[in-house]
This record gives C-alpha cells, sequence and structure tokens, in this order.
C-alpha cells in the first residue's frame, strides 16, 4: 500500500520538474496575458487619472472618446492605411513572388534585396522615408530641378495625404515579408498542378490566378492575419516619420493609447482606446481563429 | 546548333534522370527583358533608402543644401558618423548614439539569452512532458501574441514598480521575455516535437530525467533552432522602441529611442547627414545579423510569422 502510494502519488505532484519549468509561461499566460486584459477592460469603465482608481462611470471614457476628434482622425487613419496596405503588401508581395518563382538566376541576390528592409526597425525606416519625402530636399525638390518645376509631391506635410506618406514606408518595409510567405506558398504547390495545367493549354497567368491562388487559401489567409495584426500595433513608424503631424492628421490608436497613459495622464482614456483596439484585433482573429481551428476539429 | 544541341540533351536526360523541364530559353527572349526588367526596377526602389542614407552620410552640409539627395558626395567626409557617434545631441545631453548603442548591448544580450532559456524549457515541456492543463496555458499564451501591447503595458508598469524595477534593465530584460514567449515558446515546442520520439523514451528507460534530458540530449540537438530563435530575438529586440520608451528611464533609453530623439528633436539646426549616419549606426546591427546570417533569417521569420 505504501510503496504503491510512493509510486502514483496524487496527479497535482506527478511530472514535477516540468510544472516548475512552466512556471515562466503560466506566469506569463496567466497573469500578463489574461489578467492584464482583464485588468486594462475593467479599468476602462473607471475615471482613473494620473493613477488607477476603481470608481466606475460607466461608458463615460468610451463616450469621450468617441467624441474626441482626434481618435477619429486615427481610427480613419487606421482603416486607410490598414485596407492600402493589405491590398497592395498583399499584391506586390505576390507578384514578386511570383516573378521569383520563374526560376529565375540570381533569385538569392533578389530575396536579399526584397528583405533587407525587413530586418530593419520601424523608426529607422520611419526616418529615411522622412529624408526622402523632405520636400525642401527630397524627391520633390529633386523633380523640381530638373526642369518641372511646378511639381508637388509632398504628403509628409499636406494634412490630406499624409497616411499615405506613411504607407509608402510601411510598404517598402514589409512587402519582402510578403514575398517570402508567398514564395514558400508558390514552392509547396505540386509540380504536377502545372504539368496538368500545360497539358490542357491554359496560360500561366489563368493559372496563376484561377488555380494557384485558390490552392494557396492558406498562405493568404495566415499572410492577412499577421498583415492585419501588424496594422493594428502600427505606432513607431509614425512616431519617427510623423510625429503624428501635421497637427493630428497622422495620429494612429496606438499613439493615442501612449499619449493618453504616460504623457497626459489621462488613464481612463488610455484604456478605453486599448481596449477599443482589442476589440479590433479580436474583430479579425476569432474567425480567422474559427474556420482555422474550429473549423478543422469538426472535419476530423 | 541549337537544335542538335538540345537534341543531344533530350537523348542524355532519356538516358539517365538528368535535370528535367522545359528546354532552356534564349537569355534575350522579350518574356525574359519584362520579367529581369521587372525585378531590376523592384530591386531599385528597394536599394534607394540605403543608398540615400549611405550617400547623405557621408556629405559635408553645405553639400546636402546645394546638392539633391540622389546625387553621390563630391567630398567624401566621415565627420558626420563622429559626431552621430560621439556629440549628438538629446536635450541636454551631448555624448552621442554611443551612450544608446551601449544601452542596446546591455539590453539585447541578456534579453536573448534568457528569453531563449525560458522559452526552450518552455517547449520541451510542452513536447515532452504535457501535463493536465498545459495545453490551455499554451493556448493562452498563443492568443496573447494577437492582443495589442498597448492593452497590456500598463499591467505590467505596475507589476513591475511593485516589484521595484520598473524603469530598470532588469525590468526591461522581463518585458522581453514575456513578449518573445508566445512566438519562441511555439517555435520550440513544434520543434522538440519534430525529434524522435524513441531518443526521449531512451534516455528515459536509462534513467535520465528532466533536466538532464533536456541539457544532454535535447538542447545539444537542436542547435540550428537556437540560432534561428537568436536571430530573431536580436533584431526583434534591437528595433523595439515601444517597450524601450515606455518601461525604461532615459538614461538607460536603447538605441532605437535616442535616434528617434536626436533626429526628431526640435532644438538646434537639422544636421541631416549627422541624422543619416545615425540612423544607418542604428540600422547596423540587424542588418549586418541579417546579411551574415541569409537563409536562417528567412526560416526564423517564417516560422515566426506563420504560426505566430
Amino acid at each position: 500500500m505504501d510503496s504503491r502510494a510512493a509510486r502514483r502519488p496524487s496527479r497535482l505532484l506527478r511530472n514535477i520538474p516540468a510544472k516548475i519549468a512552466s512556471i515562466p509561461m503560466i506566469l506569463t499566460a496567466l497573469v500578463i496575458f489574461l489578467g492584464g486584459t482583464v485588468w486594462t477592460v475593467v479599468y476602462s469603465f473607471t475615471n482613473s487619472k494620473l493613477l488607477p482608481r476603481l470608481s466606475f462611470v460607466g461608458f463615460d471614457q468610451y463616450e469621450r472618446l468617441w467624441a474626441a476628434p482626434r481618435w477619429i482622425v486615427s481610427i480613419q487613419n487606421l482603416a486607410i492605411y490598414g485596407l492600402f496596405s493589405l491590398i497592395f503588401s498583399l499584391g506586390i508581395g505576390f507578384l514578386l513572388a511570383v516573378l521569383m518563382d520563374q526560376k529565375i538566376r540570381f533569385e538569392n541576390t533578389f530575396r536579399t534585396i526584397f528583405l533587407y528592409p525587413f530586418a530593419l526597425s520601424f523608426i529607422v525606416t520611419g526616418l529615411v522615408w522622412q529624408w526622402i519625402l523632405n520636400p525642401e530636399f527630397g524627391v520633390q525638390s529633386v523633380v523640381r530641378s530638373l526642369g518641372w518645376s511646378t511639381f508637388t509631391f509632398d504628403p509628409l506635410y499636406t494634412s490630406s495625404i499624409v497616411i499615405y506618406g506613411v504607407l509608402i514606408a510601411a510598404l517598402w518595409q514589409g512587402t519582402g515579408l510578403v514575398m517570402c510567405l508567398m514564395l514558400a506558398g508558390l514552392r509547396g504547390i505540386d509540380e504536377d498542378i502545372w504539368k496538368a495545367a500545360r497539358v490542357d493549354g491554359i496560360p500561366a497567368w489563368k493559372t496563376y490566378l484561377f488555380i494557384i491562388v485558390p490552392m494557396m487559401r492558406g498562405v493568404f489567409v495566415t499572410t492577412l492575419v499577421i498583415i492585419a495584426s501588424g496594422i493594428v500595433k502600427v505606432y513607431d513608424l509614425v512616431v519617427a516619420q510623423t510625429s503624428g503631424g501635421p497637427g493630428i492628421a497622422s495620429e494612429v490608436p496606438a499613439k493615442y493609447v501612449y499619449d493618453y497613459m504616460f504623457l497626459a495622464q489621462n488613464l481612463g482614456q488610455g484604456f478605453a482606446a486599448s481596449t477599443m483596439m482589442l476589440i479590433t484585433v479580436a474583430i479579425i482573429i476569432v474567425p480567422w481563429a474559427y474556420l482555422e481551428f474550429g473549423g478543422g476539429r469538426k472535419r476530423v | 546548333m541549337s537544335d542538335r544541341s538540345s537534341l543531344v540533351a533530350a537523348s542524355a536526360s532519356r538516358l539517365q534522370p538528368g535535370p528535367a523541364g522545359r528546354k532552356p530559353r534564349r537569355m534575350l527572349s522579350p518574356r525574359n527583358i519584362m520579367l529581369y526588367g521587372t525585378l531590376l526596377v523592384a530591386a531599385i526602389y528597394y536599394l534607394i533608402p540605403l543608398y540615400v542614407m549611405v550617400v547623405t552620410s557621408l556629405k559635408g552640409m553645405p553639400e546636402v543644401r546645394l546638392g539633391n539627395i540622389f546625387s553621390p558626395p563630391l567630398e567624401i567626409t566621415f565627420e558626420p558618423w563622429v559626431k552621430a557617434w560621439s556629440q549628438a545631441c538629446t536635450g541636454l545631453n551631448c555624448d552621442g548614439l554611443s551612450r544608446g548603442f551601449w544601452n542596446s548591448v546591455l539590453i539585447t544580450i541578456p534579453s536573448t539569452l534568457i528569453s531563449i532559456a525560458v522559452a526552450s524549457v518552455n517547449g520541451y515541456a510542452l513536447a515532452n512532458w504535457r501535463f493536465k492543463g498545459s495545453e490551455v496555458f499554451f493556448t493562452i499564451l498563443i492568443v496573447g501574441a494577437f492582443i495589442p501591447y498597448q492593452v497590456m503595458i500598463y499591467p505590467i508598469v505596475i507589476v513591475l514598480r511593485e516589484l521595484g524595477i520598473y524603469g530598470t534593465l532588469t525590468g526591461l530584460i522581463i518585458v522581453h521575455t514575456i513578449f518573445g514567449m508566445p512566438i519562441l515558446t511555439l517555435l520550440f515546442r513544434n520543434y522538440f516535437a519534430g525529434l524522435p520520439e524513441e531518443l526521449f523514451k531512451a534516455a528515459r528507460i536509462d534513467g535520465a530525467g528532466f533536466w538532464a534530458i533536456y541539457l544532454r540530449i535535447m538542447a545539444p540537438m537542436s542547435l540550428p533552432i537556437f540560432v534561428v530563435a537568436m536571430i530573431l530575438q536580436i533584431t526583434g529586440i534591437w528595433n523595439d522602441f515601444l517597450f524601450g520608451v515606455v518601461f525604461t528611464r532615459p538614461e538607460y533609453y536603447p538605441m532605437t529611442v535616442q535616434l528617434n530623439n536626436i533626429v526628431n528633436s526640435v532644438q538646434g539646426v537639422k544636421e541631416y547627414n549627422v541624422n543619416m549616419a545615425a540612423t544607418i549606426l542604428t540600422g547596423a546591427v540587424p542588418l549586418i545579423v541579417y546579411f551574415v546570417s541569409g537563409r536562417l533569417f528567412v526560416r526564423g521569420i517564417a516560422a515566426g510569422a506563420v504560426k505566430g
């Protein structure tokens, strides 16, 4: 009896080293990811200013948030930036991947060139493009000095198009990654598909559009989720390139959160804004997770 | 001539399983001109910013003001680089980017090592020593990777403040370990799960325990994935801006934060050449890692991106 008890202790005491080793993961998952998120959502219903206080005010912070012009501009910017960076990075990334997939020479050189911006930080990216788009010295002045003296291309100091200036920099930094993911997807397609399409006399572009792309659904969806969750987080790029200016024209939600939490010392607003960011991400992630994992389990 | 050579090639390929596929095309077909032309234009677009950075940083300020940003420097000077490294000002401090560089080194090395150590053991436990609930925690961890950092920043500030390490390097290292954990754990878990299970079982029968198997069998067999994880973490942590600005005091600011403060400071005359030299210096470390590691970098981001 005793010896059996020693051999088979209670479930909790089994596998002790593994449990001890998992403590960092458990703490991170429960305290930071789960606890921190719940904490922020709960405190977004309070009127915390300098320090978090538990005095609930209902949806006041959210009403104030959606009445704030700066938040509205941030959301609009995020929508424009998000939509265009999704379309263009998927489009350009896929196109480059198709070109790279034509059994070309110097493939490694091209890949190295397309991907190196991804190794750079958003701060570096933002500052380089701030310099290239500088109206006094950059692209605009160069084109003007070539004789086209009325040429205007000044996104960073024009409120209505400043977000497109940020978009150019973001695409430069991120399309290499999309290209790599797409290329991996293209390489994963069975050679026989190509042979069959060729036997049937289908032109290459049609094969790509109507056979290969539908087959790469999984890669596209994953890439989409990666790009989308990166879009919601966009912060450093804007800070470096425009600091949210001119005026508030290039503000984004992540910057709103930071500024209200750490500069304006209006914690409640910051919490409410970050909760809205969480909801945005959830809208993207939940259907994907459901399709990818929930649906998969049913099929099995 | 080309007919005969293709005939020879065809008969050769019938004899032995040589390189298959269509017959080689001429290099200068319209298709190739289109293909390489497009790739070349794209490559130039991607290279221009790097070129502009280098060129601007090698010019003197008078030349920057007169010339256009794409023209090569008439007189090469390294003064902007020296100035960026040792004299550039952030606020009242005028000791250059070198301080930020050393801060970033002090942040990146321990953060990389600790986050990899923690995550690899986690991944190992998840792959080989599952216990009740381990998958639940793992799922929370992976879902958590998608939560915007802004949602979790303030609770972490409070935790670190309670522990008395808010604003210190230790605090920042812990933060990097926390946020590196989802992707790294996933990376290691999948890698360890792919190793032959017989090895693990044989070691168990020989009496090896949790740590002995990890240290003597799993870790030595997994050098490639450790290298991939290191590349991922070094570039990621070096490039971080948000955590640096939130969780450290100004004297510990990493290089990216200091760079931004130097370039976007409102006081004084803008020295674009110094700014660009400083920008290159900050980008240099991840760029070197990228160029040296080559395919491993691609593997790292593919593993990181596809699953994370």
